[in-house]
């Protein structure tokens, strides 16, 4: 689950990480009193940051400076209710329904600073660099050597001297150093307190009279801790959300929309993307991920047909089910019901395998549906790939 | 031979009493697997099925049936503590069945389990089988059959594609072992590699991989330095969109790492035959294994 800047801007604040003064909005009227009270205050300039769960902002024009209250409330207006394109959006782009308006700062330095799972060494890793404002992933690509790295001791938490060599290692000294290493165990401290799998500040700032701001704020929260965290389920945005992959997860279902055109549902994360891969082989495009569980009864296979049916674009369906704990013939009554009760019209391939598959096909094949067989994936994939062009 | 479980292995199932856990023990003990123990907290002194004795702790299991392998079903909630109880009451193998563990959990069962010496499976994964002695786990004992091919793998439904596969084909497995879907396994493709390159019985190995992660790489490095056994390897997920969980946690491309190319292309390079379609994994084996 992705955070807002400004949600995540909150939470940094109550760790005790600086943040620039500022407040959302969601009209251009709204950004215009904000922004008169940050010039009233002294700013010198405010900025206008689109809140969109897509970073890359600043390239779509998500990000503007203004001058006057009059030139917010402008770019407000600008912004507000259209699509944002950044290079991490789809061509679509995404709604902006929200923006941060903040005080301007006075840039020295921008570093990079982020805490996030190392998945070979099993731990939190925290990572930092000298190259602020730049994706990290290009820093990584371009000049590894500007990335520094400390791993966090599950026993332990991350130690100051850690804090220190990492600091010292982005070239500060003085004020700013010791700044930049209470940051670093602030964040790191605040990685582990949400659940989060990555806090990310980009750029850390340092402003001309040796503060350590955190300008820009990312946190996503793991989703699997969210049923012990009602604190920030409440922070999630849904409309930022494909409303078909909320609609699944309702059901226990995962899915997620793709741009072609087979409709696709299996069991099983693994067998899901391979069925998606082998309708790549045979010449096809797979509209969706769509994952029943390893153990899918009736019900599952009917909500998951219903929110496949409502997928844009759809010209076939193919259905593989790999009964191992789950039984074919409970499948097979599944889809018989789904497709009773949900109009279908396209054609649709099913492959039943494993635990009763046999009894499956059998009343696959007395029901009075319309369906063509299939034993193999690879044949499955063909079948379904010729009868979607 | 096979690795992880055999006929001697002695079960105590976490979370017995459980819907998940009571079908599967059934499953398993159906299967020829000795369960000798059971635990659910509260629930001690019950029988399971009337034999099989519960207990409140696991270490009361360990001390009074002699059990060395844990398999563990609790919820998400309460399955970091079970794992850590396992691996406290001194079992040789915790298998998590569980999915939907905090990453962050995990981080801290990992390095506990490692300070035990016990070793962990999963979670979030199948089990492992060794056919025809015991099947510790949710998957279908019956596609599985006793023979020579090690397999190792992310995923539960397409393992047993495999599995089904090598079956028919007659070459059947030593023991199938599935790591598990998370970001942060207990046990990873290099630690089942090594243990299948120690077992007279295994010929070749089956890895399936998935996007996300460097599992597959660091796999790949082992097999480079002179692994002993051929190795075929098929790897899901490549028309999975960047930066989308492809349902298990763990299947996820971050910043344009863990692509399913990146990983073919290691593997390739480490002299492992990878298949581009999983349809074709056991065919490929028999080809190795004939030529």
């Amino acid at each position: 689950m992705k955070l807002h800047e400004y949600q995540s801007k909150k939470l940094f604040q109550q760790q005790g990480i600086k943040v620039p003064e500022g407040g959302v909005a969601d009209t251009p009227a709204a950004a215009r009193a904000v922004a008169e009270d940050l010039f009233g205050k002294g700013a010198s300039r405010v900025a206008v940051k689109a809140q969109v769960h897509a970073g890359g902002r600043g390239k779509g024009g998500g990000i503007k400076l203004a001058s006057s209250p009059e030139e917010a409330e402008l770019f407000t207006e600008g912004m507000l209710g259209t699509s944002l394109v950044t290079p991490q959006t789809g061509p679509e782009g995404v709604q902006v329904r929200s923006v941060l308006i903040e005080a301007g700062a006075d840039i020295a330095t921008e570093l990079y600073l982020g805490v996030t799972l190392d998945r070979s060494n099993q731990c939190a890793v925290v990572i930092a660099s000298s190259e602020g404002g730049m994706a990290i992933e290009e820093v990584a690509a371009e000049k590894p050597e500007a990335i520094l790295r400390e791993l966090v001791d599950p026993g332990w938490g991350l130690q100051g001297f850690q804090a220190r060599r990492l600091a010292y290692g982005l070239g500060l000294t003085g004020v700013p150093q010791r700044g930049a290493a209470k940051v670093i165990l602030q964040l790191a401290q605040l990685f582990q307190d949400l659940d989060s799998s990555l806090v990310e500040i980009n750029p850390l700032i340092i402003t001309a009279d040796d503060e350590v701001v955190a300008l820009d704020a990312k946190i996503n929260i793991d989703d699997n801790c969210l049923f012990r965290r009602p604190d920030l389920v409440e922070l999630r945005d849904l409309s930022e959300e494909d409303v078909l992959e909320v609609e699944a997860s309702e059901h226990n279902l995962t899915y997620n929309a793709l741009d072609g055109t087979i409709g696709c549902m299996v069991n099983g994360a693994g067998l899901a993307m391979a069925t998606m891969d082998e309708i790549l082989l045979a010449g096809g495009s797979p509209a969706n991920f769509l994952d029943v569980g390893g153990s899918a009864s009736a019900e599952t296979v009917a909500n998951a047909f219903r929110i496949l049916m409502k997928a844009p674009d759809l010209q076939a369906v193919l259905i593989n089910i790999c009964g191992g704990i789950v039984r074919g013939d409970r499948v097979a009554k599944g889809i018989i019901e789904a497709l009773d009760q949900v109009e279908v019209n396209v054609p649709v391939v099913v492959r039943l395998q494993g635990t009763n598959a046999e009894e499956g096909r059998r009343l696959l094949a007395e029901s009075s549906l319309e369906f063509t067989l299939a034993e193999t994936l690879n044949e499955a994939a063909s079948k379904a790939v010729e009868m979607s062009q | 031979m096979s690795i992880m479980v055999d006929g001697e292995s002695r079960i105590v199932v976490q979370g017995i009493t459980g819907s998940e856990g009571s079908f599967h023990t059934s499953q398993c003990i159906e299967y020829g697997t000795q369960v000798v123990a059971g635990v659910t907290p509260g629930k001690g002194g019950m029988l399971f099925e009337e034999k099989v004795p519960v207990f409140n702790t696991v270490s009361e299991a360990v001390e009074k049936e002699g059990a060395d392998v844990a398999m563990i079903f609790v919820p998400p909630a309460f399955a970091a503590d079970a794992v850590k109880e396992a691996a406290d009451a001194g079992v040789r193998l915790a298998v998590c069945i569980t999915e939907g563990i905090p990453a962050l959990d995990m981080v801290e069962v990992v390095a506990y389990c490692k300070s035990r010496g016990t070793r962990l499976l999963g979670p979030n994964c199948p089990g492992v089988i060794s056919p025809g002695k015991a099947k510790v786990g949710i998957m279908p004992g019956f596609v599985h059959q006793e023979g020579s091919i090690g397999v190792i793998s992310r995923s539960g439904t397409l393992t047993y594609e495999a599995v089904d596969q090598l079956t028919r084909l007659g070459l059947g497995q030593t023991t199938s072992i599935g790591i598990g879907g998370d970001p942060i396994p207990g046990t990873s493709f290099v630690d089942c590699l090594e243990m299948f390159a120690e077992d007279p019985d295994t010929k070749g190995v089956v890895l399936i991989g998935e996007i996300g992660g460097t599992a597959e790489e660091e796999a790949a490095a082992v097999i480079a330095d002179d692994y002993p056994l051929p190795v075929v390897s098929f790897i899901a997920g490549s028309t999975a969109p960047p930066g989308k969980r492809m349902g298990h946690a763990g299947a996820i491309i971050a910043g344009g790492k863990g692509t399913a190319a990146e990983k073919m292309k290691a593997l390739s390079e480490a002299g492992v035959t990878v298949v581009d379609s999983p349809s074709v994994i056991g065919q490929a084996m028999t080809e190795i294994l004939s030529g």
